[in-house]
């Protein structure tokens, strides 16, 4: 059987990515909600560019690096969501009675994740420099962010995936999005940690993993290659997947035990 | 009929649905829990996380960068708690209530009356929450009782805005599938206004959009009211009262496409 996971993987993979393509009510809010949010912030928030500490004069360079955490969270969603489907649809009990490995069960799933990641990743490069945006780090850094994009999308999707397994309900996935938005809120996502006044927010903003994933794409557009920023960064998002997985596994076994 | 009992059959019929709605607002945590977490998550990001924009070069508010931002959580919030009732018409739609409310409703106008106050009454709670979390977090107040008195009262219309448009929409899609076109509308129209910062450190495109935005009276207006410095108050009152009237016939004319749908 082993000389079949890769085409198991392959197969659920291709699906999952066709899956989220083919509905635009889950391929429009990706898109669309970053460069609006991007759009906004980056017009409103360009008087915070004259605080005296602030890395850029440009706000929209400053602010690109949320739209791929934003999109991260969309990958949550939209893979929870579409695992939940199968669940409350009967597909993935009938795959649970195929042959199929578990590990590809779950494994096609991220792989299309990861893939939809890097496209998403792309495509925000590409409306952050028509808006404006500098990439510090140029072509090479371009590559940088697409993986580190793809790694958080991924990371987001597999804790989707525990939402789906635990719950079994696409509406009670959705539900979670305000809750796992909040950490982008609570991060250094507007302005950076130096500029945080309020001591509480500092304090959450640095405890808050999000702030570094954002922090080390953040660095490729307006500081240049930085180990410290890019290694935390990496760091957390490997973590989160690391973190992700274990929790798919033991959500997975309970819900196959019920299957 | 008469006109009395026409009216008597109506409110009847929205007292139903207000005790309906808010019974099951306060069984479902999933329901009321997003509805206080959103504004709170917006005012504690917005005040705590960019307080530094206060001492931006340019950026005067007498009564701090808290209550700068607490009045457009305070209004987005309001027109929020119009829309959340706009999804619980269309959820009631798509689980068949509506349909048999509408059956047995002798006056249908109460459906629109009754919603109505089940949207004022969330807002309420809400409103209520963000006004004591704020307080409690240190926001200082410069404008007298009239003032405040003004600002909720800016707030309660904007709820009617928000429930004026979400009902209209709930009415003719009937799905919750319409969520979206209830929210974005509204959920940009806020967010080109000057949300961060005044009207007067906007640059470029953003400053045209906000200058023409009636989001900008009431963020202006309700800002004046908090701090004291009345700007565009009588604008912001108007453009609410006008907004509410035409969407007061959008929802009307939306409940007619309901009892015409099959």
């Amino acid at each position: 059987m082993s000389g079949a996971l890769p085409a198991q993987v392959g197969a659920l993979a291709r699906r999952s990515m066709l899956k989220t393509l083919r509905q635009p009510f889950q391929v429009f809010p990706i898109v669309f909600f970053p460069a609006m949010l991007l759009a906004v912030n980056a017009s409103g928030l360009q008087a915070a560019t004259h605080l005296p500490g602030f890395p850029t004069r440009s706000y929209i360079s400053f602010a690109i690096a949320v739209a791929f955490i934003q999109g991260g969270m969309f990958s949550l969603i939209n893979t929870g969501t579409n695992l939940a489907e199968d669940i409350e649809d009967g597909f993935f009990h009938r795959l649970a009675l195929t042959p199929l490995r578990r590990v590809s069960l779950i494994g096609g799933l991220l792989l299309g994740v990861a893939v939809l990641g890097a496209l998403q990743s792309a495509i925000y490069i590409l409306i952050g420099l028509i808006a404006g945006a500098h990439l510090a780090t140029g072509i090479a850094g371009a590559l940088v962010v697409i993986v580190l994009g793809s790694l958080a999308a991924t990371a987001f999707g597999a804790f989707g995936c525990v939402a789906a397994l635990r719950t079994g309900s696409s509406e009670a996935v959705q539900g979670l999005f305000p809750l796992f938005f909040v950490f982008i809120f609570l991060s250094s996502s507007n302005l950076p940690r130096n500029l945080l006044r309020t001591g509480w927010f500092h304090t959450v903003a640095t405890w808050n993993p999000i702030s570094y994933l954002i922090e080390g794409l953040r660095s490729l557009f307006i500081a240049g290659w930085d180990p410290t920023a890019l290694a935390r960064g990496f760091a957390v998002a490997i973590g989160l997947l690391i973190v992700g997985l274990v929790l798919v596994a033991g959500a997975l076994r309970t819900r196959m035990q019920r299957t | 009929m008469s006109g009395a009992r026409a009216s008597s059959g109506m409110w009847r019929v929205a007292r139903a649905i207000v005790w309906r709605s808010l019974h099951t607002y306060v069984r479902r945590p999933d329901l009321f829990i997003p509805s206080l977490v959103f504004p709170l998550v917006f005012l504690a990001s917005f005040a705590g996380g960019l307080s530094a924009l206060g001492s931006a070069p340019g950026f005067r508010f007498p009564a701090g960068y808290t209550a700068f931002q607490f009045v457009f959580v305070l209004l987005q919030s309001a027109m929020f708690g119009g829309l959340f009732t706009g999804f619980t018409i269309a959820f009631d739609f798509e689980s068949g209530f509506a349909r048999r409310l509408m059956l047995a409703a002798g006056d249908r106008r109460g459906i629109v009356a009754g919603y109505m106050l089940v949207a004022l009454t969330r807002a309420a709670i809400t409103l209520t929450v963000v006004t004591a979390v704020a307080l409690a977090a240190g926001m200082r107040i410069t404008g007298d009782g009239v003032d405040v008195f003004g600002l909720y009262g800016l707030a309660t219309l904007l709820v009617l805005v928000g429930y004026g448009w979400a009902a209209g929409v709930a009415f003719r899609f009937r799905s919750i599938q319409a969520g979206p076109l209830m929210q974005t509308p509204v959920f940009l129209i806020l967010f080109l206004a000057p949300v961060y910062v005044p009207l007067a450190l906007l640059r470029g495109w953003i400053h045209t959009v906000a200058s023409v935005n009636p989001a900008t009276a009431f963020l202006s207006a309700g800002r004046g009211l908090i701090s004291g410095a009345h700007d565009h108050t009588g604008l912001a009152f108007a453009c609410a009262i006008v907004l509410i009237l035409v969407f007061a016939a959008w929802s009307f004319a939306g409940l007619r496409a309901a009892e015409r749908s099959p």
